[in-house]
């Protein structure tokens, strides 16, 4: 393998609180050096990223791959593809597959499929429920064997609050989180937005805030109970900001994640009963929007994580009530968080990146996040000048479906290396 | 293609419609009511336009006010009930609605459990869509013979005192209803269990009462939505008995205001249920005064939705157009 030199770039890297100008040295698939005047190596790849940022390669607790069981919407192989375009060299596959990715066989299936793909890597969750049925603990110690990095039902929550406690003691056996979908399902039944008053004028039922808030204050009160790690995925409301940033204060092993729609929009994009912007948790208010954005900041909230739910295109060419929840995110993520936050004013560059790739790798201990000496050589560069329009038929990812279509961004990977081999490269078309 | 009249392509709702498109309807309608009163029931306005109903929800005034409202106007007719036929066979709305337009027709009248089913299909196929009532969203069409009714028993809108009692949070009638009668200045307001009332309400605009006796001391026209008895099922209210108790329309409740309240109902009605059989039938009820406008502003709907003009709806209702 050909050491690549990332000669003359901007260098985050805020595992280490570096932000300036330097070299990259990546060699044998680790990061050898980085500093200024960098030789290169005999047979290297020297590519000069002046006036780009350079970086730990972003990581993403939260995508959904259709494989096994609707490999039409996505596979391993093309949601690492379109990972590594959106400048992830990490991805965390939720287990709600067909079957359910429940057991060792099932999480070395993914691991083999992440190594054949060869692009993004792509680390299994396992279930934390037989099926994601929630009534008996999976296999958590063969699975974490086997390469998952943490369990979750997500999709659904964990409604037992007995599984609960079990889940969250039984992984600390292995010190993995358990990663919750917060939902009240009695509460939230039927429901296909936000709660509130654009559900009201459409007509449609809605999802109270108070669905997730329960179950946030539920699975922190456990996290305590047991001293296990609670991941709380895709937070939507401000009242779960609250609580869990009381749940922080109390020195409670609780993290958190928000994607990038949660930070930008709001019911609103509901209107005309567009089927892009149903997801869930379903899009809140503009006070939830700011209480999240607030959250990310301050670190009560630790990561961005695009919850990435690819669905066929005719499934979302429905009405409202019947058209799947969820959205493609991988591809625009750091786009969509760069134009709103960073050239919004909410967040500096390096915090957005400590957000989208340092702390999502400590959350699951995974390694990548960091630019360190003799750390994977999983890096990204971005170009932070790249303005582009959001064009779906362009996306790497078998599905369309996103609310962000037509927008226009700023912000790119243009350089995607994964334990030093180049797994996209946006000057030179896409890399195999 | 269909070109859009002066009231649009399709008509999916009141909330985004303007005063001005709403009184033309209710003006389109004044003529069309003699129609209806003839002995020859029919005018030749929509010859050889052809009009699918289709219907995923069962209906019957609905459907046949449609359907009088075509036949009156001379347009051919087909009617299409989800059971029994494709649609229950797994096809999707937009395959039913592309395989209509294929047999080239000129208008959709659908109604849909699912809200905004009538604006998908309007902004998918050519043809003029018109709302027959989508899920929880609207029913313009009962917006508007409510506002006609109301027009014809007041002589005004404007500064009248309406409201809608009962299962709010479920109704596309309320819907419709607190569109049409806030944009044409009435002063409207809601009446129920705070658990049939939807979240927000209050910031539409209107006023909420907890009891139904204040109610019935402020309004001018009560508007009685239908419970629909699987609420209790669903557990919204504890009882029906119950509900007629706290919020049942009664004449003894009636009896305390000093004015003589117009009562409606949108059909169909569960007696002594949420109306007192002596009020549904009593001297202030217009609820089957409803009925029969329900069709003259139908024709109208259907008739401005081809491109028709208001000032000819005389002339086409003589047949001279």
């Amino acid at each position: 393998m050909r050491p690549i030199l990332l000669q003359g770039g901007r260098v985050i890297d805020p595992s280490r609180d570096v932000d300036g100008a330097a070299d990259v040295l990546i060699q044998d698939g680790k990061i050898a050096s980085v500093g200024r005047g960098l030789t290169a190596p005999d047979g290297a790849i020297v590519r000069n990223v002046k006036g780009k940022v350079v970086t730990p390669g972003l990581v993403d607790l939260h995508v959904h791959l259709r494989e096994p069981g609707n490999e039409d919407e996505e596979t391993v192989a093309s949601g690492a593809r379109a990972a590594a375009a959106g400048g992830f060299t990490a991805i965390c596959a939720m287990p709600n597959t067909d079957p359910v990715t429940d057991n060792q066989a099932a999480v070395g299936f993914i691991v083999r499929q992440s190594g054949r793909a060869g692009l993004a890597r792509v680390h299994p969750i396992g279930a934390v429920s037989i099926g994601q049925k929630g009534e008996r603990l999976a296999e958590f110690g063969e699975m974490v064997s086997a390469g998952a990095v943490a369990v979750s039902d997500d999709g659904k929550p964990v409604v037992s609050s007995h599984l609960m406690r079990t889940a969250l003691e039984y992984a600390r056996t292995f010190n993995i989180p358990v990663a919750d979908h917060c939902e009240d399902p009695a509460l939230a039944a039927g429901g296909v937005m936000h709660e509130g008053l654009v559900s009201t004028r459409l007509g449609l039922k809605g999802i109270p805030a108070a669905a997730e808030e329960i179950m946030v204050a539920r699975d922190v009160l456990l996290a305590e109970l047991t001293g296990g790690h609670v991941h709380l995925c895709h937070m939507s409301a401000r009242g779960s900001v609250a609580i869990i940033r009381e749940a922080k204060e109390r020195g409670i092993r609780v993290t958190a994640e928000v994607t990038p729609h949660h930070l930008t929009l709001t019911d609103y994009a509901c209107e005309e009963y567009d089927t892009h912007a149903k997801m869930n948790p379903p899009l809140r208010e503009a006070a939830d929007v700011a209480a999240l954005r607030g959250a990310l900041k301050d670190g009560v909230i630790d990561c961005i994580a695009s919850d990435h739910a690819p669905h066929a295109y005719d499934e979302k060419e429905a009405a409202f009530d019947d058209a799947p929840f969820g959205i493609v995110g991988l591809e625009t993520a750091f786009a969509v968080a760069y134009s709103e936050l960073v050239q919004g004013g909410v967040l500096s560059l390096p915090e957005l990146l400590r957000r989208m790739s340092t702390e999502p790798a400590r959350i699951f201990g995974l390694p990548g996040g960091t630019l360190a000496p003799g750390a994977p050589g999983d890096v990204c560069v971005l170009d932070v000048n790249g303005v582009w329009i959001v064009d779906p038929t362009r996306f790497h990812s078998k599905s369309r479906n996103t609310p962000f279509a037509g927008r226009t961004v700023t912000g790119r990977a243009a350089l995607t290396v994964v334990a030093g081999k180049v797994v996209h490269d946006a000057g030179a078309g896409a890399a195999r | 293609m269909t070109a859009s009249s002066i009231v649009g392509k399709d008509l999916t709702g009141l909330e985004h419609m303007t005063p001005e498109q709403i009184r033309l309807i209710l003006d389109t309608a004044e003529p069309f009511k003699e129609v209806s009163e003839r002995l020859i029931k029919k005018v030749p306005a929509l010859r050889g336009k052809t009009i699918v109903n289709l219907f995923f929800e069962a209906s019957t005034r609905t459907r046949v006010s449609f359907e009088f409202a075509e036949k009156r106007l001379s347009a051919d007719t087909v009617n299409v009930a989800a059971t029994g036929s494709s649609v229950s066979k797994g096809e999707t709305l937009v395959d039913t609605a592309r395989n209509l337009e294929a047999m080239r027709i000129d208008m959709v009248v659908i109604r849909h459990p699912s809200s905004g089913a009538a604006e998908f299909l309007g902004n998918r196929i050519d043809s003029n869509v018109i709302n027959a009532g989508d899920g929880q969203h609207e029913h313009p069409t009962q917006g508007l013979l409510d506002l006609l009714t109301i027009r014809d028993k007041h002589g005004k809108i404007e500064g009248l005192k309406v409201c809608l009692v009962g299962d709010v949070l479920h109704s596309r009638v309320a819907r419709s209803n607190l569109w049409g009668l806030t944009k044409l200045g009435a002063e409207v307001a809601v009446c129920g269990p705070w658990t049939l009332l939807p979240r927000g309400i209050t910031e539409l605009g209107v006023k909420v009462f907890g009891r139904i006796e204040e109610a019935i001391e402020w309004a001018d026209v009560l508007n009685v939505l239908r419970l629909q008895l699987e609420r209790m099922e669903k557990g919204f209210i504890p009882s029906v008995r119950e509900y007629y108790r706290v919020f049942g329309v009664t004449p003894e409740r009636l009896e305390r205001s000093p004015k003589a309240i117009t009562i409606m109902h949108p059909g169909p009605m569960n007696r002594g249920v949420e109306i007192d059989s002596r009020v549904a039938d009593g001297p202030h009820s217009v609820i089957l005064d409803q009925v029969t406008n329900g069709v003259a502003v139908r024709m109208a709907v259907l008739y401005l939705l081809a491109g028709g003009r208001a000032e000819l709806a005389d002339a086409a209702k003589r047949g001279s157009e």
